[in-house]
């Protein structure tokens, strides 16, 4: 193998997987080590920086992180990320003057944001500071997009996002609540320099089985109806519901029909269990409230009498995984389940939709009537139109609504200073500092802390479950915030290896407690990774290769599961091992990193 | 040194051995030398060895008397039985405790102080006794723990880290174990684990005493340009003569060498001790030969390593003194005090 190039900037992030695996690459260990630290504030602003709503995410996030947290393999469960953002948000002290100086004299050119979701919001926070005149237009009278109308406020009150929109509407953003836009074409005509559309991904999909249209008045579709409990217009459902669907409107629809009075409620799934769209929490804490989720069940037919709903026919499979370690699902060979109902919440999916868009105006779609993109741009084909959030790609989550508009905030900026939009992009970057302080010193808690993962405390069941606006989780307090950081591993803190300084001595391999370092023979990867100390298996994960050493050996370490514990940098007699903090510098507007 | 445990958490897929314990099981505790000693890459070679020797870590000794050397048994096996004696004076300790128990694996450890300087009545007095163990000399050709000074193993004409030459010719501890009955000797170096962990295996289940003199660098006081006992002399000028390889079950043996080049000895545990040849007219079973050998090498400022001598028939001090199987610390009152009439007919067996 080569020698391994540290100052790829994407080496170093990649060892910081929770950071690498977020779409906004928060700098993770760093706002847990300032909550350890109390500093509440600084963490909030730092979570504020990359992911525009620390408050919501830490309640609501989809957590790409935490399945790709180090100690998932050193040991089971993730630290807590996402409840520690929560943290930071709960206890943040006053925020203004930390918020950027927006420019009182524009810059001239005008932009126009289509949709109040957190996409739209996103950019015009990127925006606002480069002195851009920004203009954000919605149906609806308030801000916020799907995390108003489909989240639950027993998962996110309201408080939290009003705080959380208006941080960013009061930064001067023009606002045309009230407006909706039924003509990009006329929208054109407006004159705007460039346009957003952030509209998400607002058409619920149905399904065409047997009586489906006999049964209309039974069925709602799921993000219609999240919609109209979460403006007040539906306060009640009776009787026996039954929810259609896996993914997390599925769990949103029934936790909600349960605290508004249903009878029973039952979710229904094509899938197995563990392979439904919801997250593993989002499953948990359904069930948890005592709704059973039927697995393994495509829908047959929906089952009437003169047009009343009496239930559904399922018909119930098998699921088998494969010799290519695909799932399938077979005949289990039991008979179709009827199962009754009254109502049916539909959560099957969502589609991006976009009829207001005349096909004329030279923005293409693809086949699945999706915006013809650039990747990396998330230009369409018309160069002065950007898309992001859930209109772009389909839907997705709030973490991706915001790293797209990152993106797309830098294009935007590139486009009207007449730049080129791939070659004039800016770099990632990587610094790093030595956090030695002293012999035994270092400017992070080195040691490793052992105690398994703590729980969220949650309000009293039987409360949550009678009051719709009771939020369900009751979050850390400082306390157990601050022990849940001190599980984090410091992942960004590096061990940077000098091979000039290496005197080959063993004193890392022998203390290492992870059994990361080797000092061996050169060989292809593949051998090489079998010969090490223990065997690197892990192929997600680098090895860190040095030159040659005197031996004519060199040092490998798999950084697999590392516990950037910086015991080899004690242990090393002449300083070849150095524990070295990372940062990660990914290009943003307004941000520290800029442009 | 560390003031930080080393975290218990270890490796994921870190193998068991046949008794379904990690290497980790065989450590102790942390490790308070200087970074870098090559004293504690001569500890994690034992723990390493232990563990795959499947040996419970009850089941061992380890005894030291005074040193940087001395004191690493407290950084392996500790679930063991141990005795941090006075300076010089483990071998009267080790014997102690091996015609108590001779069903403990004894592990010696010491310095080149140790052995070399105020022990060398012991040492050689416990290596002509031939007792059952490994007796490990750490060599740094300095006493370490004091700061620095010549030891008796320091090469005359090397320098002190100051620049000071040694006068005084050194004492190989390797030749004078030969000469004087060790039935298992070997040397080694700290820095070369391959070579280390099946020397100390071998060691452990050698029958009489298994003697290895580890080079084990000093980064205080004896790595510098002017020192035969540094990290670079000894990569430099280190030769293998035989290299060993303990194979604890015979069908395991897979590996081909050229014939002629590797010879099998059956161990009484029934495990096999391969060496292979390095040196081509190297004899391992001659005395004289080896000492021969080690000795012209050394002259040149070569350092011989591998596992030197090994006695055809080694026997151990209960085989010299006829001791009986049973362990004397197991023995009863009735066993040990047979009465009178026992008393009278042994005497009368002497006149
Ligand atoms: C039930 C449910 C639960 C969810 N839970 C989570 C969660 O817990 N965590 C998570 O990360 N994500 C969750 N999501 C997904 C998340 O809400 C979306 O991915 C995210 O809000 C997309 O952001 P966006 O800005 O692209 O669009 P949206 O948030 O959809 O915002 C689009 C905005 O555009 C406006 N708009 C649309 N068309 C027009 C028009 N023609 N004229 C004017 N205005 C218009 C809409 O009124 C809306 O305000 C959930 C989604 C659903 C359906
Ligand atoms: C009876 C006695 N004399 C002298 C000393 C001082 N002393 C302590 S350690 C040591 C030398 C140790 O050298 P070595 O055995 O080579 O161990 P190292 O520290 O080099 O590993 C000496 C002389 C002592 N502790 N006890
Ligand atoms: S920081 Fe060093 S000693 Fe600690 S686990 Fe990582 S490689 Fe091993
Ligand atoms: S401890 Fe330092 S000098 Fe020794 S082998 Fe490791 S990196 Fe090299
Ligand atoms: S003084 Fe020398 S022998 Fe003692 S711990 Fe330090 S390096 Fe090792
Ligand atoms: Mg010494």
């Amino acid at each position: 193998m080569k020698p391994t190039n540290i100052f790829d900037p994407n080496y170093f992030h990649k060892v910081v997987d929770c950071q690498w695996a977020c779409p906004a690459h928060t700098p993770v260990p760093e706002y847990i080590r300032l909550i350890a630290q109390e500093r509440y504030t600084e963490a909030y602003m730092l979570n504020w920086d990359s992911n525009v709503f620390p408050g919501v995410l830490g309640r609501t996030c989809d957590r790409p992180c935490e399945p790709a947290c180090r100690r998932v393999r050193t040991e089971e469960k993730p630290v807590a990320i996402c409840r520690l953002k929560r943290v930071a948000a709960d206890n943040k002290g006053d925020i203004s003057a930390w918020l950027p100086r927006i420019p009182k004299i524009k810059n001239g050119k005008k932009v126009a944001l289509l949709g109040a979701g957190p996409a739209s919001l996103a950019v015009a926070r990127d925006l606002m500071p480069m002195g851009y005149e920004v203009h954000i237009f919605d149906k609806e009278t308030k801000g916020g997009g799907f995390m108003r109308s489909q989240i639950p406020a027993f998962r996110l009150p309201e408080e939290v996002l009003d705080d959380e929109v208006d941080i960013i509407l009061n930064l001067g953003v023009e606002q045309h609540f009230g407006f909706e836009v039924k003509s990009m074409k006329a929208m054109l005509d407006m004159g705007f320099d460039a346009y957003f559309i952030g509209t998400g991904a607002p058409r619920g999909r149905d399904l065409d089985i047997p009586g489906r249209k006999e049964v209309s008045a039974n069925i709602s579709i799921g993000i219609d109806w999240l919609g109209s409990v979460a403006f007040g217009h539906t306060t009640s459902i009776k009787g026996k519901v039954i929810v259609m669907g896996g993914g997390n409107t599925a769990m949103d629809c029934c936790r909600t029909a349960v605290r508004l009075g249903a009878e029973s409620v039952k979710v229904v799934v094509r899938s197995a269990l563990d392979v439904m769209k919801a997250s593993l929490w989002e499953k948990e804490d359904a069930m948890s409230e005592g709704i059973p989720i039927l697995n393994n069940r495509p829908p047959k037919e929906f089952v009437h009498e003169n047009g009343l709903l009496k239930g559904i026919v399922f018909e119930v499979l098998r699921p088998v995984t494969g010799a290519d370690g695909k799932l399938r699902y077979e005949p289990s060979g039991e008979p179709d389940e009827f199962i009754e109902c009254d109502h049916v919440l539909m959560a099957i999916g969502q589609e991006n939709h976009c009829p207001w868009i005349e096909r004329d105006l030279g923005i293409q779609f693809d086949k699945w009537d999706c915006p013809v993109l650039n990747d990396t741009t998330l230009q369409s084909t018309l160069p002065k139109v950007f898309f992001g959030g859930d209109s772009a790609f389909g839907p997705e989550n709030i973490i991706w609504a915001s790293a797209h508009a990152h993106r797309a905030a830098i294009s935007i900026h590139l486009f009207l200073t007449g730049k080129d939009l791939l070659n004039d992009r800016p770099p990632e970057h990587i610094n790093l500092v030595s956090a030695k302080m002293g012999t035994h010193e270092w400017a992070y808690d080195s040691e490793h802390d052992a105690a398994p993962r703590y729980l969220v405390p949650h309000a009293d069941k039987k409360k949550a479950l009678a009051d719709i606006k009771l939020e369900v989780e009751l979050g850390f307090d400082r306390e157990l915030g601050a022990k849940e950081a001190q599980r984090c591993l410091n992942c960004d803190v590096q061990t940077v290896f000098t091979d000039k300084l290496c005197i080959e001595c063993d004193a890392c391999v022998d203390i290492c407690p992870m059994d990361c370092i080797t000092f061996t023979e050169n060989a292809e990867e593949d051998e090489l990774r079998l010969q090490l100390t223990a065997p690197a298996n892990n192929r997600q994960q680098d090895l860190y290769v040095s030159k040659g050493l005197k031996t004519g050996r060199m040092m490998v370490k798999d950084e697999d599961v590392c516990l950037h514990c910086g015991l080899c940098a004690e242990r090393c007699p002449t300083n070849a091992w150095d524990m070295q903090r990372s940062v990660v510098l990914v290009p943003q507007l307004g941000s520290q990193a800029g442009c | 040194m560390t003031f930080v445990a080393k975290p218990k958490v270890h490796h994921p897929r870190l193998p068991l051995n046949d008794i379904g314990l990690t290497r980790r099981d065989y450590e102790g505790s942390v490790s308070t030398l200087c970074a870098g000693c090559g004293h504690d890459s001569v500890s994690a070679a034992i723990v390493q060895a232990c563990a795959e020797l499947s040996i419970p870590p009850h089941r061992f000794a380890k005894v030291s008397g005074i040193g940087c050397s001395s004191k690493t048994p407290s950084y392996f096996l500790s679930k063991s039985h141990g005795f941090n004696s006075v300076h010089g004076r483990m071998p009267s300790i080790a014997t102690g405790a091996n015609l108590a128990n001779r069903e403990l694996y004894t592990i010696g450890i010491s310095g080149d102080g140790d052995s070399a300087s105020i022990g060398l009545g012991q040492f050689s007095h416990i290596v002509r006794r031939r007792i059952n163990m490994a007796y490990i000399v750490d060599n740094n050709g300095t006493y370490g723990l004091t700061k620095g000074q010549f030891s008796a193993t320091n090469d005359k004409g090397s320098t002190s880290k100051r620049g000071a030459p040694n006068l005084y010719e050194p004492i190989d501890l390797v030749s004078l174990a030969i000469q004087i009955g060790a039935s298992f000797v070997a040397r080694s170096f700290s820095g070369d684990k391959k070579q280390l962990v099946p020397l100390i295996k071998a060691a452990l289940m050698h029958k009489g005493m298994a003697f290895i003199d580890v080079i084990s660098p000093c980064v205080a006081f004896n790595n510098h340009n002017g020192s035969t006992k540094s990290y670079d002399y000894v990569r430099e000028h280190r030769e293998t003569v035989v290299a060993a390889d303990y194979v604890p079950h015979a069908e395991e043996i897979t590996a081909d060498y050229e014939p002629g080049t590797t010879e099998r000895i059956n161990m009484p545990d029934g495990s096999i001790l391969q060496l292979h040849k390095l040196a081509q007219d190297y004899d391992p079973h001659d005395r004289v030969a080896a000492l021969h050998y080690v000795q012209s090498r050394q002259a040149e400022g070569e350092v011989v390593t591998g596992l030197l001598y090994l006695d055809p028939n080694p026997m151990d001090c209960h085989d010299i003194l006829g001791t009986v199987d049973t362990p004397l610390n197991q023995l009863n009152e009735a066993d040990l005090c047979p009465g009178n009439a026992a008393l009278g007919s042994v005497n009368a067996s002497f006149r």
